[in-house]
């Protein structure tokens, strides 16, 4: 009807639709989105037809079937009577265990190497910088593979080199005495607790006192000596009350194939660790100096002037300003040691590519198989990136 | 914000998909691109070279709906090359490079009677080496068109990974090799042992079965390749090292000190080794079938490489149907009528075959046993040929 009436005199110009921009932006975002959905669907479509020809049609069935093959090594308890989804778990775990370890240690060496980088010391400094410059011209794979055969270069295990009946170098990695629960565990973890209790009370109790003043404190240091006080008394009282320490010794013992007792680490988990270490420490290292760098002269000047030793300055001056700079592309260097774990393949530690690849090849479901790869990599990429952003908005400067 | 996320993670859930796609739709899409590209280099596939663009329009028109159902012969003889699956460690007798850089092997000479049989040329094979967790993929995509990479035909490995298995070329068993100064005698003797087995194989499942079966408890060191478990072993960072018995005598050439190693007598399982096929082409495996029967009936008939022109002439029905001089009965699995006499004269029967590869003459020295013909009491017996 509006159509058919004639242009009103006042001057208003209607534009047809094809001609408004927020309608042809609409037109064209609609468009695009049915294009993208089209081609999502003819490559499922796809894949779904391939998939029905060779009789492979995708499903999760399998993960309740007996998986029946062996894991060498595994957190939780594992034999080839359990299930698929358990081996799964199982290499997610072995993951897990290796990174967690690796970015731990990774961040202690690269902080390390990032300070020696920018010591005054010329030997320190050059040493630091040959170590740097050689390890990250190196290919990954070609540096686990090299720590790899390294393990090879140890006695067989049965003539293993015996470091004080508590520690024995092998072919097959390193075995070790380990403590263990004894009878009376029990009444020493009641100890644990109680000290852990007492801690944070007192934290608490602190933390009140101080928001009251309006003065900065710190308390966590103190808290934790008096869990830790709390749990050693406890020691000894178990020891006095019952007898016996809470804690035994497991000393490694060399039976015919393989040390009962004790803890083994096999070679290709270390290999793996010292691997991803070096190498990831490198970057991390590089990523500290940098953050050093970042933090303006003055700081140092000034915190020099107010008598400071060089050790105090480094760790209460420069370090919590450097950390703003270094979080954010540490947070990659975390991820990137997550994710190359999965070169474990290489070198016979059962990680989760190594496990989800087995049971690919041994059910032959690839799509689910690596969704379900995809996804766990994803979702511990995320919590470790959930997880660093959290920890560097809480360390930005608060400004007022 | 929280609307933000919701939308990153479905667009990367869509790409995880469309990746996903992506893989698994190669297969259609390059088999039938590959004839024509490589077509016209091929002037022996096609009929004549004029008629080049003809030839590798018909693979693809003829049933357009469906590529990947049937036509997979048609297609290799367009392409002019058949793309054999073998292994890609130096498996010695069974699949390896000599000095010349040619391979060789009891699998690689299967590999060339299919090519014989489909060329006439033994020659027109290309292999591609592949690991034991590569196979059966690169088979299922089509990246091959056969596997002869001594595989063992499971049910499971039948039904659930979409292959077809042609006739079984070798019985053989898994084994178990140990250091002679070990003192192992028995499976039993190994109880807490290490035990160095490669992964995606039927033998780390067995590996595993057998030792519940008996209550054993062992570690497993498991590698994706052949090599790296071999050396493993060698090191001494396992005590036993298992596989299918003929891959233990082969290996055991490889080791720095073969004198050191023995083989235990225990047979763990049953490893029926032999070729196989894409499923979805009935034609294409039957003629893999038939192929592998010609080398057993062959043997059956006396007819061996040396002695083939002399049956030609023969006036034994039979044998005149077997060498395609009488009727034409491989016009059925879309083969040429003479497909027998070429493998036969190419690469030789089945006895040929094993003799040159593991037989007396070689360091290998393998008896026959059940890889013998079913009238000496083995289990090599093929369909009548009629």
């Amino acid at each position: 009807m509006a159509a058919g009436s004639p242009p009103l005199p006042s001057g208003k110009v209607t534009i047809p639709f094809y001609r408004d921009t927020r309608i042809i932006a609409i037109i064209v975002q609609i468009v695009f989105a049915i294009a993208v959905a089209a081609l999502l669907w003819y490559l499922y479509s796809n894949m779904m037809n391939g998939l029905r020809q060779a009789n492979l049609l995708p499903t999760f069935a399998f993960l309740s079937v007996p998986a029946s093959f062996p894991i060498a090594e595994s957190v939780i308890p594992y034999d080839p009577s359990m299930t698929y989804g358990r081996a799964f778990l199982v290499g997610i775990l072995n993951t897990v265990r290796v990174a967690v370890i690796g970015i731990i240690l990774a961040t202690i060496l690269g902080l390390i190497l990032g300070i020696a980088r920018l010591s005054d010391n010329w030997l320190l400094r050059n040493v630091a910088l040959v170590y740097v410059e050689i390890v990250r011209n190196v290919p990954l794979l070609l540096q686990l593979i090299f720590w790899f055969s390294l393990t090879r270069l140890f006695p067989r295990i049965q003539e293993s080199i015996d470091v004080g009946g508590l520690l024995y170098l092998h072919n097959r990695g390193v075995t070790l005495a380990w403590p263990q629960a004894a009878s009376d565990f029990g009444a020493w973890m009641v100890w644990v607790y109680g000290g852990i209790v007492c801690g944070v009370v007192y934290y608490v109790i602190r933390r009140i006192q101080f928001a009251r003043r309006d003065r900065p404190g710190v308390a966590m240091p103190q808290a934790f000596l008096i869990a830790l006080g709390v749990a050693v008394i406890g020691f000894f009282t178990t020891y006095f009350v019952y007898g016996a320490w809470p804690v035994s010794l497991s000393i490694p013992e060399l039976q015919r194939f393989n040390f009962v007792g004790g803890v083994t680490v096999t070679n290709s988990f270390a290999a793996l660790l010292v691997g991803l270490v070096i190498y990831t420490a490198v970057f991390i290292g590089e990523i500290v100096r940098s953050g050093i760098l970042a933090v303006s002269k003055g700081q140092r000047e000034a915190a020099r002037a107010l008598g400071l030793t060089p050790g105090q300055t480094m760790r209460l001056v420069i370090l919590p300003q450097a950390l703003r700079v270094i979080i954010p592309p540490l947070t990659s260097q975390y991820l990137n040691l997550t994710k190359n774990s999965s070169l474990a393949v290489a070198i016979a530690y059962p990680d989760l590519f190594y496990v989800a690849s087995t049971i690919n090849n041994q059910t032959g479901q690839a799509v689910p198989v690596i969704l379900m790869l995809m996804a766990s990599y994803l979702s511990v990429s995320l919590l470790t990136s959930l997880f660093m952003n959290w920890y560097n908005r809480r360390i930005q400067l608060v400004e007022r | 914000m929280r609307k933000h996320i919701t939308l990153v993670l479905a667009g990367l859930l869509s790409l995880i998909l469309a990746a996903c796609g992506g893989q698994a739709q190669q297969s259609p899409t390059t088999a039938p691109a590959q004839p024509a590209t490589t077509a016209p280099e091929q002037p022996t596939a096609a009929p004549a070279p004029t008629a080049a663009p003809a030839a590798t329009a018909a693979p693809a028109g003829g049933t357009p709906a469906q590529p990947a159902a049937g036509g997979q012969i048609e297609r290799i003889l367009a392409r002019g090359t058949l793309i054999c699956g073998v292994n890609n460690n130096p498996l010695p007798g069974f699949a390896t490079v000599d000095a010349a850089g040619v391979r060789r092997g009891f699998d690689v000479d299967f590999c060339r009677a299919v090519a014989a049989a489909l060329f006439d040329d033994p020659d027109k094979v290309e292999y591609r080496p592949l690991s034991a967790q590569e196979r059966f993929t690169a088979l299922q995509t089509g990246e091959i068109d056969v596997l002869i990479r001594n595989s063992t035909w499971t049910l499971g490995r039948d039904g659930n990974l979409g292959l077809d298995w042609a006739p079984t070329t070798f019985y053989d068993g898994q084994g178990m090799m140990v250091r002679k100064d070990s003192g192992i005698e028995t499976l039993e003797d190994m109880n807490g042992a290490t035990i160095c087995v490669q992964t995606g194989t039927t033998t780390e499942l067995n590996l595993a079965d057998q030792f519940r079966a008996r209550g054993l408890t062992f570690t497993p060191v498991v590698f994706p390749d052949g090599d790296s478990t071999r050396a493993a072993y060698d090191a001494g960072q396992c005590d036993g090292f298992t596989t299918d018995k003929s891959g233990l005598i082969s290996s055991l050439t490889l080791l720095s000190n073969p004198a050191d190693h023995k083989i235990l007598e225990v047979t763990m399982s049953k490893e029926p080794l032999g070729p196989s096929v894409r499923q979805g082409d009935p034609q294409w495996f039957d003629a893999v079938r038939w192929i592998v029967f010609a080398t057993f009936q062959a043997e059956e008939y006396g007819i061996t490489s040396q002695n083939v022109n002399d049956f030609l002439n023969s006036d034994v029905p039979e044998i005149r149907r077997f060498l395609g001089i009488e009727g034409d009965l491989a016009k059925g699995i879309g083969l040429s009528n003479d497909f027998t006499v070429r493998i036969i004269r190419h690469v030789g029967n089945y006895a040929e075959i094993y003799d040159r590869n593991l037989g007396p003459d070689t360091p290998f020295n393998l008896p026959r046993g059940l890889n013998a013909l079913y009238t000496d009491g083995g289990l090599l017996y093929s369909p009548p040929f009629r």
